[in-house]
């Protein structure tokens, strides 16, 4: 159990991933038969540079505690420069949730490479602690009448 | 284009409070093209407004549309149901659109999300410069089509003034000195002889300064 998690709570965290890197990653982590959180669901994209800033919003409009979207590493994307779009997303994101009234920490990008099975671990766990010591996120709460 | 800016969140905010059920309206035209309040910006700016009515308890219900034009009654014609069905709609076209929809929509309040801005162009990727003031009488045959009235920052149809340094505006070294773009494309194009004419003081009533401006096809009227 990630520090801050409860018997009760734990966090929901939607994971946005590139398929050419942290999606394979995944796959790797899971026939290396690694744990990482189960707090964390993943959606499988194209691209990073296919995550609008629509699709974040409604993830936390939908209750999740967290997301986080994982590209490839810089030079490494499959459509050239589609990476490092989304990360100029990502910050336009932050500046829109910091509006709304939500912590930008719950939201973040990392990058990896379909070979880093152990780093995708990492870096879902890592998103996972950050979040359960959050706490839920105040929109989930309200919906959950916590 | 006409360029228009989001409001500020908190401004936004503030004058949906009285309100249930809202209209994020849209527009297809200008705004879209400048990135501020086509449907994707329409869509985003709900969903903000969402959560922050989650996190604050607030019960308030979006209806997200948009249309081709927000400046001419045809187009806000389509968008007629959902208009009908809401408390307030939040524009998200220019001032015109603003205008058009309280003057064809009697009944739900009409508040602006944008700040209209000016008229220009896109310069690069994410960057809008103003390069028209609509000033009603134009003069870029004599200035090699680069406009002192929007681009000079004392309007000056004689310039360059003693401000001027470096091909640079005193104003902010960010600014172009529009009258060196002037002469120097005037140079180049051997057309300096119009320049050394003095023009006279511009009539402005044309510009705005005579009341509101109004344009009329007599053909086109039934």
């Amino acid at each position: 159990m990630a520090e801050g998690e409860s018997a009760s709570w734990r966090p929901r965290i939607v994971a946005f991933c590139c398929h050419y890197c942290a999606y394979t990653a995944a796959d790797l982590a899971g026939a290396a038969r690694l744990q990482y959180s189960p707090s964390v669901e993943i959606v499988r994209i194209p691209c990073t540079g296919k995550v609008d800033v629509i699709f974040l919003l409604k993830a936390f409009t939908s209750g999740a505690d967290g997301v986080y979207v994982a590209g490839c590493l810089d030079g490494d994307c499959h459509f050239i420069s589609g990476n490092i779009r989304a990360k100029a997303r990502i910050a336009a994101a932050k500046n829109l949730l910091a509006e709304a009234g939500l912590e930008p920490e719950r939201l973040e990008m990392f990058q990896l490479s379909a070979a880093e099975g152990d780093r995708f671990r990492l870096l879902a766990d890592e998103m996972t602690a950050r979040i359960a010591k959050m706490g839920p996120s105040p929109i989930a709460k309200r919906a959950t009448g916590e | 284009m006409i360029v228009a800016e989001r409001k500020p969140y908190e401004e936004i905010r503030a004058m949906l409070a009285p309100y249930k059920k809202v209209l994020v309206f849209g527009c297809g035209g200008c705004v879209t093209v400048c990135a501020t309040g086509g449907q994707k910006e329409a869509e985003i700016l709900a969903e903000e407004l969402k959560l922050t009515d989650a996190k604050d308890g607030v019960s308030r219900e979006y209806v997200v549309k948009t249309v081709e034009r927000q400046c001419e009654r045809e187009f806000l014609a389509e968008a007629a149901s959902e208009i009908g069905a809401v408390d307030a709609v939040l524009s998200l076209a220019c001032g015109a659109g603003v205008n058009l929809l309280a003057e064809a929509y009697p009944k739900p309040a009409v508040l602006p999300a944008m700040n209209t801005t000016f008229l220009g162009v896109n310069d690069s990727p994410g960057v809008w410069v103003e390069r028209c003031k609509g000033c009603g009488d134009c003069i870029l045959h004599t200035t090699g089509g680069i406009c002192p009235v929007a681009r000079c920052s004392k309007n000056i149809l004689n310039g360059p003034c003693g401000g001027t340094h470096d091909g640079k505006c005193e104003v902010s070294d960010e600014i172009d000195c529009v009258w060196a773009l002037i002469v120097k494309r005037l140079t180049e194009t051997n057309a300096l002889d119009g320049y050394r004419r003095i023009v006279p003081p511009k009539d402005w009533r044309r510009g705005g300064h005579g009341g509101p401006r109004k344009m009329t096809r007599e053909e086109l009227i039934k």
